[in-house]
């Protein structure tokens, strides 16, 4: 029964910074004085009256907790307000974005946790020689490279060979489904080589560490006692048990990959929910950069509640 | 720059028992990767702080066409105004630095103390800030630094600010389970029985020792604030009246540095900050190993696996 406990504690977890992350999405819209809504009509010199009816039609003449609480009721039916900027409802422009980022962050995700795996294992299986000083290194030169700058430098390598901008071309007409899908590769290349290049470094070195801590348990010396091959080793005994704290880290790590898409799909002009937090600073699109930060926040949260059961499936002894 | 792991079954040696005091100081001297780190940072730190001096060229002055090219004059070429690169870069990493230094003050003396107060105090308090803690962990920071600077408007006072009061969540955990195994020392109780104040306590007894690990985690954070501010300043959050090592990636992307061929409008001020933050990790890192026996596990963790006690020396931490 304590396995259950856990599950449940872990989701009401889940559920109660979901709703910490709304509450703070409220305040820091609403309750900043001068700022975000207030000075919502975008009108400069508006009239008194024209003031007292925008804010009438806004619901601003409100209590503060009235506001909040019709804030979580149209939340709660999915209502995300209406863009400033091309007046669409923010759940739509939201949900365009967001089925762009998935491929692309995905992709790059991937690309770092198998390049992280692979140096990091061998890092730590063949200690104390030029392949580990040459993959630590390696790592953490590129985990000290700002994400968007290491962009760039891909853009200045390959400007001419790849696409270096948006996610499709515009002048392909009628292209036939093969075409489409070369050209979505080829566009797609780019920002998921710089996301997987930022993150991998950091999975090396948690790689190698937790690799490195496992090989020097008891367990390891016995099976090399008994004369197993050492890929047996490392196969069944050192990697199944690191992998504990590698998946674990590698959940920790979802916050970065957040600020790494917002800056990756910045520099590449890619049309996800990254560009579109970038897109809504620029234009002050509060509704769009409150919505944004939510999708962002609740994918975070989501993904770290999936870690947490994956773990406990890996290793039942956790129940905390 | 491996530290060698002990073979199993090797003869563990007890490390000798050293004084906290001037522990700092000889981890960098006998750890070539710190000891280089920091050589580094306090070429970097210097040179900033000389700007005003040794800075080639006037900071607000046009030297010569814009994005102009390398040459004798100016080695790393003109940016898009036409000011000296080299000046640009000695200003910008002053700023950068002190966005760096400020924001990590303002998030160890939050995390320091929602740290010190868990661990010490215990029960109900440590239980009740540690949940914050942990809902402030999950929520992604870079995202709320956004909103916040967003709805803030941009100046440097705010970057600072907003950047603080996000990162102060892994130092309130590294401090929290230290002064939790300090709080239990015999002296400390010793001085609780002999009826100090618990202010008493926790600055004569209880920060001396956490002290080194703060130190370490100060150098982590620093990094951490740097790149956050380039990811701000990339974003046109930055204070628009001021160039530091992210306003200038930021403009030299704005002004088309790249089509231009300006390469070195967009790749010296980029290295700078990798450099700055490599050498942050290094000797944040070997700090933090040498100090937190614990952390060579579970490092990046936010939770506490289940931990026997270490055979030798793990990995560096990083």
């Amino acid at each position: 029964m304590r396995g259950a406990d856990y599950v449940i504690k872990r989701i009401a977890f889940a559920l109660l910074t979901v709703f910490i992350a709304v509450t703070i999405n409220f305040a820091l819209f609403r309750l900043a004085p001068g700022t975000a809504v207030t000075n919502l009509a975008r009108v400069p010199h508006a009239t008194p009256e024209t003031r007292l009816a925008l804010k009438r039609e806004f619901g601003l003449d409100k209590s503060k907790l009235d506001q909040y609480f019709i804030y979580l009721k149209q939340l709660s039916r999915g209502n995300l307000g209406i863009s400033f900027e091309n007046s669409q409802p923010v759940r739509d422009n939201l949900k365009t974005a967001l089925i762009n980022t998935i491929p692309m962050v995905l992709l790059g995700t991937l690309f770092a946790i198998v390049i992280g795996t692979i140096t990091g294992v061998l890092a730590a299986w063949r200690r104390g020689t030029a392949a580990e000083g040459a993959s630590v290194t390696t790592a953490l030169a590129f985990y000290s490279m700002p994400t968007h700058w290491l962009g760039l430098m891909l853009v200045i390598l390959f400007a001419g060979t790849l696409p270096t901008g948006g996610m499709t071309n515009d002048f392909l007409i009628n292209p036939s489904f093969w075409q489409h899908f070369k050209d979505l590769v080829a566009h797609i290349t780019l920002p998921a080589l710089t996301l997987g290049l930022v993150l991998f470094g950091e999975y090396t070195l948690i790689v190698r560490s937790a690799m490195l801590e496992t090989l020097s348990e008891d367990y390891i010396l016995t099976a090399r006692a008994k004369g197993l091959r050492p890929a047996a080793i490392l196969r069944m005994h050192a990697l199944r048990n690191a992998m504990l704290p590698i998946a674990t880290l590698i959940a920790l790590s979802l916050g970065y990959i957040v600020a790494g898409a917002i800056l990756v799909e910045t520099v590449f002009s890619w049309p996800g929910i990254g560009r579109a937090v970038y897109d809504a600073v620029l234009a002050r699109d509060y509704p769009m950069l409150q919505g944004a930060f939510l999708v962002l926040t609740v994918s975070v949260v989501f993904f770290n509640l999936v870690a947490d059961l994956l773990y406990f499936k890996l290793d039942p002894r956790i129940t905390e | 720059m491996s530290v060698a792991v002990r073979e199993p079954g090797a003869v563990i040696e007890s490390e000798p028992i050293r004084s906290r005091r001037g522990i700092v100081w000889e981890t960098i001297r006998r750890r070539p990767s710190a000891a280089i780190g920091s050589a580094i940072l306090l070429v970097i730190v210097l040179g900033a702080l000389l700007a005003p001096w040794l800075a080639p060229y006037d900071l607000h002055k046009q030297v010569g066409p814009v994005f102009g090219h390398p040459s004798w004059s100016h080695p790393l070429g003109l940016d898009d105004g036409g000011i000296d690169m080299v000046t640009l870069l000695m200003w910008g990493a002053r700023v950068s630095l002190v966005v760096g230094f400020a924001a990590t003050f303002v998030s160890m003396v939050i995390g320091g103390t929602i740290g010190v107060a868990a661990g010490y105090f215990g029960g109900k308090t440590d239980t009740t800030l540690m949940r914050i803690t942990d809902y402030f962990l999950v929520i992604p920071d870079v995202p709320l630094m956004i909103v916040v600077a967003a709805i803030w408007g941009p100046s440097l006072f705010h970057i600072i600010i907003v950047i603080g009061i996000l990162l102060w969540t892994s130092t309130a955990r590294v401090i929290r389970a230290q002064v939790k195994s300090v709080r239990e020392r015999v002296y400390v109780k010793r001085a609780r029985s002999l009826g100090a104040s618990h202010t008493r306590i926790v600055f004569r007894h209880v920060l001396p020792q956490v002290a080194p690990l703060l130190i370490a985690n100060t150098v982590l954070t620093i990094a951490v604030a740097i790149f956050d501010e380039t990811a701000l300043a990339f974003l046109g959050l930055g204070d628009p009246s001021r160039i530091s090592l992210g306003k200038m990636i930021e403009n030299a992307f704005q002004r088309a540095a790249i089509s231009t061929g300006a390469w070195y409008a967009i790749v010296p001020p980029g290295l700078l900050v990798a450099v700055i933050i490599l050498s942050c990790s290094l000797v944040g890192g070997a700090l933090e190993d040498a100090l937190n026996p614990r952390l060579r596990v579970a490092h990046l963790s936010a939770r506490s696996f289940r931990l026997r006690p270490l055979v030798g020396r793990g990995g560096e931490a990083v």
